[in-house]
């Protein structure tokens, strides 16, 4: 067999794998959301009903928005709170204990995602143990509404997202050899320049290879909105279950979803330039 | 254009159940899934009985449409889509002379919604009340008398919505006095402010685990869209999360059951839908473990303690049930137009 045979014979696993599993499926939602529906039979055809009723109808415009929201929003603190941390793992604690600093960074996920959602919805309560130490400590004289709004889902996010983030960083700055600091210190350098200048940028693929999955995980997930946001506000993927649960409506679900495609697609293009995925 | 089911639009399909000739295969809600209701007659024919939980009848349709005809015997669907189903050709006709609706409360026979052309092709089996839930101990219950109070400024902040827009736009509408059968276009505008008010008001808009987790722990104190399907089960040990019918009334909701057309096992999808409509059958649903509602046959009081006819209030049915309109029943158009403003009452 020739090389070039060979390269294919290799990538034939992967390339079935993606067609069945990624193209044909792609392929089929896209043809879906130029369908229409016609009391509950699917008509086939190329109509832009489904997207324009994304324009007509205030809550999906506003369903685009509040997950474009919650999402930079999660993406930008999990990162603000995922850096110092994976900085102190990788910096300040003996290497003996990173291992174990690791394992209990991660703990949460151990847990079932929708137990730890419930689990934030008790803590967040109103009688429950902030809003209990807040009016303790006489910080508050009426206990804040935490739950069911969108702080809400954004905390349950962020506790999850953190601890993605801070793998990516870790490893990225454990790649780092201590001698870039070094030099920049020889250089005359503060120890502020130093980071703004020489490990920021070099640990950038890190932060935005994990910034990057932080928004595709976090723009898709339904169970976190619905569990803690109380429908107060309704995400794009909350909408999408509404359409197909009473309506079947699967054409307008199907153009929702590409929806969603596009705004990874656009987080993708934004951050091609520091994506390292080999780093995950 | 090419018209096809969504069986063939989608690309999913659903897992198929087992096919073997001494097994039922039911979707159902969650009800049905206590093992109290479904091991006796399990036991009874010799057969084991399949069940896959699904919610809103939309799923539900497309995932028979997704499915090979005759993988699904039985459906347990929402009383005012029975019309649908039949519409569509899923259900087949039931022996109505065999079925104990003589013995219901007559109110729930619901034979509009269950029959078509002089066939029954659903019978009711449970229903209760879409009305206010709330904690006795921070609420006065008189207060909770009226529907407009259930979610009047001083009550900001400490209330639920129930997550479904059929019933709270329902007591939208009864609490404005438009009956819920004469639901159309024109009174949307009366109920959209009624449902803003209510909105503006709510801490949360919640399904049924999340709004009883809110009411348990004090996060609200009232649910409306709430009954006896939400606190009932927490009833001995919050017996202060309660629930009752305003002066104005309340919305009913009824589940019926069916046998599906494709059915190669019809005799004993039959025999299981006898089964639950019996008092035995009746007695077990009401108090299943996943949520307690009126039983559709009132022979099955024989067969409920006094405790459990006290809290499904069994002695208060006749004057509830008087004051209790059915479901918003709309058409196409209009549940289109009231889906698409329970959505943007939500987003607001």
């Amino acid at each position: 067999m020739s090389g070039a045979g060979r390269g294919w014979g290799f990538a034939a696993p992967a390339l079935i794998w993606t067609g069945a599993f990624f193209v044909v499926p792609f392929l089929v939602m896209g043809a879906m959301s130029l369908a229409t529906l016609e009391g509950r039979e699917v008509v086939w055809g190329i109509s832009g009903e489904n997207y324009a009723d994304l324009w007509s109808r205030p809550y999906l415009r506003r369903a685009v928005l509040v997950s474009v929201e919650i999402t930079l929003t999660v993406t930008a603190v999990s990162v603000l709170l995922a850096y110092p941390l994976a900085w102190i793992i990788a910096h300040r604690v003996p290497e003996r204990w990173q291992r174990l600093a690791l394992m209990l960074a991660i703990l949460p996920f151990w847990t079932s995602y929708v137990v730890r959602s419930y689990a934030w919805l008790l803590v967040l309560g109103r009688e429950e143990w902030i809003n209990d130490a807040l009016t303790g400590i006489g910080l508050i004289a009426e206990p804040l509404t935490l739950a069911n709004t969108r702080f809400a889902t954004v905390t349950g996010f962020v506790h999850f997202f953190t601890m993605l983030l801070t793998l990516t960083i870790y490893a990225n700055l454990r790649q780092l050899s201590p001698n870039y600091a070094r030099a920049a210190a020889d250089l005359g350098a503060n120890g502020f320049r130093t980071f703004a200048h020489v490990i920021l940028p070099l640990t950038l693929p890190g932060i935005v290879t994990g910034a990057f999955l932080t928004f595709v995980l976090c723009i898709g997930d339904y169970v976190t909105p619905q569990i803690l946001g109380g429908n107060t506000e309704l995400t794009v993927p909350q909408v999408i279950m509404v359409q197909l649960g009473r309506r079947a409506d699967f054409p307008l679900a199907a153009a929702l979803a590409i929806v969603l495609m596009l705004l990874v697609s656009l987080a993708y293009l934004a951050s091609a330039r520091w994506l390292r995925l080999d780093r995950v | 254009m090419i018209r096809r089911s969504a069986l063939l639009a989608s690309a999913a399909t659903a897992a198929a159940p087992a096919l073997a000739q001494d097994e039922l295969n039911a979707l159902v809600w969650c009800d049905h899934t206590d093992p109290a209701l479904i091991e006796p007659f399990e036991e009874e024919h010799g057969v084991r009985v399949n069940l896959r939980e699904y919610e809103g009848t939309g799923a539900a349709l497309a995932l028979l449409d997704q499915s090979r005809p005759g993988d699904w015997d039985v459906l347990v669907i929402d009383a005012i889509d029975v019309f649908r189903a039949a519409q569509a050709g899923i259900l087949a006709p039931l022996p109505a002379e065999e079925l104990p609706t003589g013995d219901f409360f007559p109110e729930v026979v619901l034979e509009a919604n269950n029959s078509q052309d002089g066939e029954t092709y659903a019978v009711t089996e449970k229903f209760g009340y879409n009305t206010i839930s709330f904690n006795s101990d921070a609420v006065e219950p008189e207060a909770m008398t009226s529907l407009a109070n259930a979610w009047s400024e001083d009550y900001a902040g400490r209330i639920s919505i129930y997550d479904y827009y059929l019933p709270v736009m329902g007591l939208a509408a009864i609490a404005e006095g438009i009956p819920t059968g004469k639901i159309d276009a024109d009174s949307l505008e009366t109920i959209s402010a009624t449902l803003g008010t209510m909105r503006d008001r709510a801490a949360s808009v919640a399904g049924v685990v999340a709004a009883q987790t809110a009411l348990a722990t004090g996060e609200v104190d009232i649910v409306v869209g709430g009954g006896e399907w939400l606190t009932a089960v927490l009833q001995e040990e919050r017996p202060e999360l309660t629930w009752t019918i305003p002066e104005e009334g309340a919305v009913l909701w009824a589940q019926s059951i069916g046998v599906l057309a494709d059915s190669a096992r019809k005799d004993l999808a039959t025999e299981f839908v006898k089964y639950i409509v019996s008092p035995e059958g009746q007695a077990r649903l009401a108090t299943s473990s996943c949520f307690w509602g009126m039983p559709a046959n009132r022979e099955a009081g024989a067969h409920l303690s006094d405790a459990q006819k006290e809290i499904l209030r069994w002695d208060a049915q006749e004057d509830y049930l008087s004051r209790a309109q059915l479901y918003p029943a709309p058409d196409e158009d209009l549940d289109i137009e009231m889906q698409d403003l329970w959505l943007d009452t939500l987003q607001r």
